[in-house]
């Protein structure tokens, strides 16, 4: 219940933020951080929930981006449509590599390893032919109102992100409340303890990719709307892999609000970056990687671990209170 | 209930199981006894689905349980505990016995209740909101089989519930045990504490080398010379029978 | 039906480059097979090596294959450092945390390189760079010949150090039996980080072979990476045999997918190879299980 009302009260604070916040800067910025927190959040269900750690979400992105902007240029389909279907379509590519990988039971690193290469072979794929644009890329046209899912304001967008974000934290909040979500968990935790109580892993784990990938591929969507452009390095290559798994890691695995408080400390740190040293090319991922490091050595449970941290030493300490008694 | 028919699996050169036969009858609590490396927890791992019989047949009511997963042998209602216990350490006491209680309850709430419910029926009422990491070695062990008594098994097949217990948490989960059959669930046990063999179950089979070598109540058992050679090496049932002698001459 | 003139080169460059991906591998299996870790920053740690090769070259004006103890001692000291203060402090118990931290290493190196010497592609050049060897069939760079012959020696150095010398005995121990070394005292940390050394001075000494017919940019190491992961996983996670078996599988593999395929396609042969031995035979050519 407690989450629930944080979900309501999160998206009723930044529902007003466009009409409070004069700066187009800082529209742009909680935009684009709300953008990465949906990014994040579709790889918190497979990777903090499911335990299945990605390194080529760009895979889900990618499809959804060039799904839609080919349904578009080529096919004059209307951006909600292609929304629509960019999320089916990379739904059924998660489908597929689960399919592949989970019935042959990769897991751990070879998972992650697995991910990257069908990432690295979609970009390949889409270098080299020309309904992709090849090298070049794809311009999605212009096409500014509601109708093409390009917004006359920058409000607009801001609004579309925010609905998306809520409506996956309402979700992650269903997920932990879900039999599905236990399951998942339960498989995350201990596969072989959780197929003695009767989990099916191979079922849940297709399932937890499948959704994944569709939210994934449905952000690529609107990417395409918000930057207009789209080429195999931004769509497959690795720097939305890495931003994808950054951001639940560094905000919390596993958490209902854990990718958004990723996202947002994310960009906050970047943009304490770029004041401080400028916007050279290449220094704000320097910070990321860094950040990767030593959340992973110093906070593996992210930030919303440091409760946890507390609580760990608060046993600690009854701990040596008993052993002082023995 | 469960029938299990030359029942044969071989790793490699190491025959783990050989030509295996019994039958188990409803409401009854069963053991499987035997020395380290005997075959017991490999006989488990087979009936649960986690491992293919080479050989031989294992039915369960009459339905033949070769080639199913261990998720679909879970559901057909045996349900089965780990020798080194393997709790979602990630989770707390309610959440790990509720994955269980979802078998067959879709709903949250109710999976939550009966997690609760059976949680207090094998004494880990207080440690509802534990994490499960924190939890002492009989803990785990309750954990254990609170979790697979949540999938409301018929059969429930329990790997060394007791070992690293001390006597008196071995005392505490005699009662629940009978308890368990006593509410309809028929039940085979692993176990090396013999006094709780002796004092549970109304059969046992002794394993050795993969291979049953004696059958019978477990007092007959503990007098049966095959069954202490098993376990003390060979000629150790002569050697103690002649130690009784010169007693008796003395 | 293609010729065998065109054929035979393609076979031949392929060979020479299969034997630097066997030599990069046989870096990145040393340290799967000692401290069961995937080091996701190979590639970019292979760069780095590159731009000191490069930078030795055109600052001090020294010859890259005079370059290579320089080059291979320089790697040593920054993977055993790597292993000893971050690397061997990450996992927590899980495998992915290491693999995570590895990313985040790469992701520095990399970006780090693109912040201070720019997206430039950049090669040097040697007397003797555009000199060829005819083997009958083919002109093949004499870099080309170098690097082939050069790779093969260091793999026969490495299979010396690790059968002969005591330190290849302690490392072998400590792959095989973790607790049983510990026990007989063997400093765990030190061989760990020994080993992860190791296995980064193969990318010195194949920087310095690879540079002469090679470029270096901030990017490059992308392109090794997942290639030195598919040359492993091809040959078998640890097995030394299989990763000089799969770098040349590899290499030729290359040369003829973009024979046949062009340039970009040709790459794709790789990755399918990588997620097909995946999917299909974890264990690789030669592994003993994975």
């Amino acid at each position: 219940m407690r989450n629930l009302t944080a979900i309501i009260l999160f998206c009723l604070v930044l529902l007003p933020a466009p009409l409070l916040i004069q700066s187009d800067f800082w529209i742009t910025w909680l935009t684009l951080a709300l953008f990465y927190a949906y990014l994040g959040q579709a790889w918190n269900l497979l990777g903090g929930y499911g335990g299945q750690f990605s390194f080529g979400h760009a895979l889900f992105f990618g499809t959804g981006a060039y799904c839609t902007a080919i349904l578009q240029i080529h096919f004059g389909l209307n951006a909600w449509g292609g929304f629509v279907l960019a999320a089916i379509a990379a739904g059924l590519v998660g489908a597929g590599t689960g399919w592949l990988v989970f019935r042959y039971g990769l897991r751990g690193s070879y998972f992650a390893l697995v991910t990257l290469a069908f990432a690295e072979v979609f970009r390949i794929l889409a270098n080299s032919f020309e309904f992709t644009g090849a090298g070049v890329g794809l311009l999605v046209p212009l096409q500014p109102g509601f109708a093409q899912m390009q917004f006359e304001t920058k409000a607009g967008f801001f609004w579309l992100l925010l609905a998306l974000v809520g409506a996956c934290l309402l979700f992650t909040y269903w997920l932990q409340n879900a039999r599905f979500g236990a399951r998942l968990m339960a498989v995350r935790e201990n596969e072989d303890a959780a197929r003695a109580l009767g989990v099916d892993p191979f079922d849940t784990k297709l399932r937890a990719i499948t959704a994944s990938g569709a939210i994934a591929g449905s952000a690529g969507a609107v990417y395409v709307q918000l930057f207009l452009y789209i080429d195999p390095n931004i769509a497959y290559g690795p720097a939305m892999s890495v931003e994808a798994l950054l951001v639940p890691i560094i905000g919390g695995l596993g958490t209902i609000f854990g990718p958004v408080l990723g996202a947002f400390a994310l960009h906050a740190i970047a943009e304490i970056g770029r004041l401080a040293f400028g916007d050279a090319p290449g220094l704000n991922l320097v910070l990321y990687g860094i950040l990767l490091v030593l959340m992973v050595l110093f906070l593996p449970n992210g930030l919303f671990g440091l409760g946890k941290v507390s609580f760990g030493l608060g046993s600690l300490r009854r701990l040596f209170k008993g052993g002082a008694h023995a | 209930m469960l029938e299990v028919s030359r029942l044969s699996k071989r790793f490699g050169g190491l025959v783990a199981t050989n030509d295996v036969s019994f039958t188990i009858q409803e409401g009854s609590i069963s053991a499987l006894i035997g020395p380290n490396g005997a075959g017991k927890t490999t006989i488990f791992a087979q009936i649960s689905g986690f491992h293919r019989p080479d050989a031989g047949d294992i039915r369960f009511n009459g339905r033949s349980l070769v080639g199913l997963t261990p998720e679909k042998i879970c559901l057909l209602g045996i349900a089965r505990t780990f020798q080194i216990v393997q709790p979602f350490a990630g989770l707390n006491v309610r959440e790990n016995i509720a994955v269980g209680a979802h078998l067959r309850r879709a709903g949250r709430r109710a999976a939550l209740e009966h997690a609760e419910a059976i949680a207090h029926r094998v004494g880990l009422g207080p440690q509802l909101d534990k994490p499960a990491a924190a939890l002492t070695v009989a803990g785990r062990k309750r954990l254990e089989l609170a979790k697979a008594l949540a999938t409301d098994p018929k059969l429930l097949l329990l790997d060394e519930v007791m070992a690293g217990l001390n006597p008196a948490e071995i005392d505490e989960i005699i009662p629940i045990i009978r308890g368990i059959r006593q509410s309809g669930v028929t039940i085979l046990l692993i176990e090396h504490v013999m006094r709780a063999v002796m004092n549970l179950s109304d059969h046992a089979w002794v394993l050795n080398n993969g291979a049953l070598i004696a059958s019978g109540t477990p007092s007959q058992i503990a007098a049966n010379p095959q069954v202490i050679e098993a376990y003390l090496g060979h000629g150790a049932a002569a050697r103690m029978q002649a130690q009784i002698q010169e007693a008796r001459h003395a | 039906m293609l010729e065998l003139s065109i054929l035979l080169p393609a076979i031949l460059n392929g060979l020479t480059t299969g034997a630097i991906y066997a030599l990069i591998a046989l870096g990145l299996t040393l340290i799967y097979g000692v401290l069961h870790i995937i080091n996701f920053a190979h590639g970019s740690l292979l760069m780095l090596a590159l731009y000191g090769v490069f930078f030795l070259h055109s600052l001090f004006g020294i010859d890259p294959y005079l370059a290579l103890p320089i080059a291979a001692a320089a790697l040593f000291a920054v993977g055993y450092g790597l292993q000893r203060l971050i690397i061997g402090h990450a996992s927590h118990g899980k495998d992915e945390n290491i693999l995570l931290v590895t990313l985040g290493l790469s992701v520095i190196i990399e970006n780090l390189a693109l912040y201070l010497w720019r997206s430039d592609t950049r090669t040097i050049d040697t007397p003797y760079s555009f000199e060829v060897v005819d083997f009958g069939v083919a002109f093949i760079p004499v870099p080309k010949v170098i690097a082939f012959f050069g790779a093969l020696l260091v793999a026969a150095l490495l299979w010396l150090l690790m059968a002969r010398t005591d330190l290849g005995r302690a490392i072998r121990a400590l792959a095989k039996e973790r607790q049983g070394a510990k026990l007989v005292g063997i400093n765990v940390e030190h061989i760990f980080a020994m080993s992860f050394g190791i296995g980064c001075a193969c990318l010195g000494v194949a920087a310095c072979l690879l540079l002469p017919s090679f470029y270096v940019s901030p990017q490059v190491g992308h392109a090794f990476v997942l290639v030195a992961f598919t040359v492993v996983v091809l040959g078998g996670m640890g097995s030394f045999v299989g990763a000089l078996l799969g770098g040349l599988i590899i290499g030729v593999t290359e040369s003829l997918g973009g024979l046949f395929l062009g340039e970009s396609l040709g790459q794709l042969g790789i990755f399918l190879i990588f997620i097909i031995v995946l999917l299909f035979r974890p264990t690789g050519l030669l592994g003993q299980r994975a």
